[in-house]
Order: C-alpha cells, then sequence, then structure tokens
C-alpha cells in the first residue's frame, strides 16, 4: 500500500495527542512549552500533506506564517518565565497559585 | 523507497516526540529539548518526502536552530535542578490520557469517515520560486503585518526582561 494522505494526517494526529497529553500531565513550563511546540508542528505536517495532496500551495504559506508566529510566541513566552522566575524562584506551575481562592 | 523513507521519519518523530514529554530515564528539560530537535529534525524530512524544500529548510533554520538555542538558553539561565525530582500525579496523568483519547477518537473517525481522493498521484512542487512569487503577490499584506508583529514581540522581550518590572 502506498503511503497516501491518510499516513502523513495519522501521524500529524498522533503528535499533536502527545502534546496535548505534555501539556496536560508534565508540570514544568519549559516542557509544557515544549509540548506547545509539538503540537504548532503536528499543525504544519498537516497542513502540508493537504497542501501537496490537494495541488495547492496555500497551505504552505500558512506553514510559513505558523512558523514566524511560533517564533515570537516563543520568544515572549520565555521572556515572561524568565521574568516569573526572576520575581518567584519556580518554573513549577504548581508552585504558581497566586490566583487560587 | 520513499514508502521506506516516509515509515522511518514517522516513527522516529513519534519516538522523539514521546521522548519529549515522558523521558523514562531523564526529567532533565535538557533532554527534553534535544529530544524536541530531534523531532523537528524528522518533521523536516518527512517536509522533503512531501516535496516542500523551502519549508524543510525553515523548518531547520527557525525552529532547530533559533527557537530551541533560545529554549536551551532559557533552561540554563534558570537552572532547575531541585525540580527534577517531582512526582506526576495519577490523576493528572489519568485526566490526559481520557482527553487526549477522546481528541484522537474524534479525529481519527472522521477521518474513517471522509473519503479522502488520494489515489491519483500529487503532483505539487513545493519550490522556492512559486511559493515566493505567492508570498509577494497574494499573501503581501498577511507578510507585512507578520514583520509588524516580529517587531512588537521583540520590543515586549524587551520591555519583559528589564530589571524592575512595574
Amino acid at each position: 500500500m502506498t503511503v497516501g494522505l491518510e499516513h502523513y494526517l495519522i501521524v500529524s494526529v498522533l503528535l499533536f495527542g502527545l502534546g496535548l497529553l505534555g501539556v496536560i500531565v508534565r508540570r514544568n513550563l519549559l516542557v509544557i512549552y515544549m509540548s506547545l511546540e509539538l503540537m504548532l508542528n503536528a499543525a504544519n505536517l498537516a497542513l502540508v500533506a493537504f497542501s501537496r495532496f490537494t495541488n495547492n500551495l496555500d497551505g504552505q504559506v500558512f506553514v510559513f506564517f505558523i512558523i514566524t508566529v511560533a517564533a515570537a510566541e516563543v520568544s515572549v513566552g520565555l521572556a515572561l518565565i524568565v521574568a516569573l522566575y526572576r520575581k518567584r524562584r519556580t518554573a513549577h506551575v504548581e508552585d504558581l497559585t497566586t490566583m487560587k481562592l | 523507497m520513499q514508502d521506506a523513507l516516509f515509515y522511518i521519519f514517522a516513527a522516529l518523530t513519534l519516538l522523539c516526540g514521546f521522548l519529549v514529554i515522558a523521558n523514562p530515564f531523564s526529567r532533565n528539560p535538557v533532554t527534553s529539548a534535544m529530544f524536541l530537535v530531534l523531532t523537528i529534525a524528522s518533521l523536516a524530512g518527512l517536509f522533503v518526502l512531501l516535496h516542500a524544500f523551502f519549508l524543510a529548510a525553515v523548518q531547520v533554520l527557525v525552529y532547530a536552530g533559533a527557537v530551541m538555542v533560545l529554549f536551551l538558553f532559557v533552561i540554563m539561565l534558570l537552572d532547575l535542578r531541585i525540580e527534577e525530582r517531582r512526582k506526576i500525579k495519577a490523576f493528572g496523568l489519568g485526566a490526559g490520557l481520557v482527553s487526549v483519547g477522546a481528541i484522537l477518537a474524534v479525529f481519527l473517525s472522521s477521518l474513517a469517515s471522509s473519503r479522502l481522493t488520494s489515489e491519483e498521484s500529487p503532483t505539487l512542487e513545493g519550490a522556492t520560486i512559486p511559493l515566493g512569487k505567492l508570498l509577494f503577490k497574494q499573501y503581501v499584506l498577511p507578510f507585512e503585518i507578520v514583520s509588524v508583529l516580529l517587531l512588537v514581540a521583540m520590543v515586549g522581550v524587551v520591555l519583559l526582561s528589564k530589571k524592575e518590572l512595574k
């Protein structure tokens, strides 16, 4: 059986599931960020696969924009984590309970 | 040949992705970051198999290069050695597995019920020239907006990393 669109979509879905599991299970802010990156990359893979198999280049332009926005998001998020660490000396979500009633 | 390469890269992507979130040997964020680099590199291999050569190059340059260096920089800066020993709670693991299973079930059932037409051989070539033409003709306004977004992010990061946060 030759590799088609379904195969790429299944890989993308599984990678997205792994990223979501990491966001929910892990308690370290940095690892949560990396899991977010996994989810973004899964969406990128699905977009590139659709763009290839439907013969339309727009999907690849979207992936280009997603990569750019993800780079901006990572820089701002990591700056937030560093600012948080300066104030609270922790990068662990269970220690961040300021908004808890 | 291409099919074998697809299976190799897909297995490598999923294995390294799993090791990012749950490495049985080490809970150190640095190893997670290293496996994320491997995941991104094998995803670039999948992009090459999909004939998206420019995006594969951008993926390696921007993600594996710039973003991961930023991650490693911050990990080294924070010095998280005390936090490695925390346990993963059973409740969190159960909730995560249930929600991920639900989302996977929705995705896979919609994939199974949709009739995808992938019989004909794909013809699209993601070469750089047509991509660049599309980017600078049809998508020139989003391109400029993204440049403004990058400027805003840069100003925000500079403001956030000042010593005195108001």
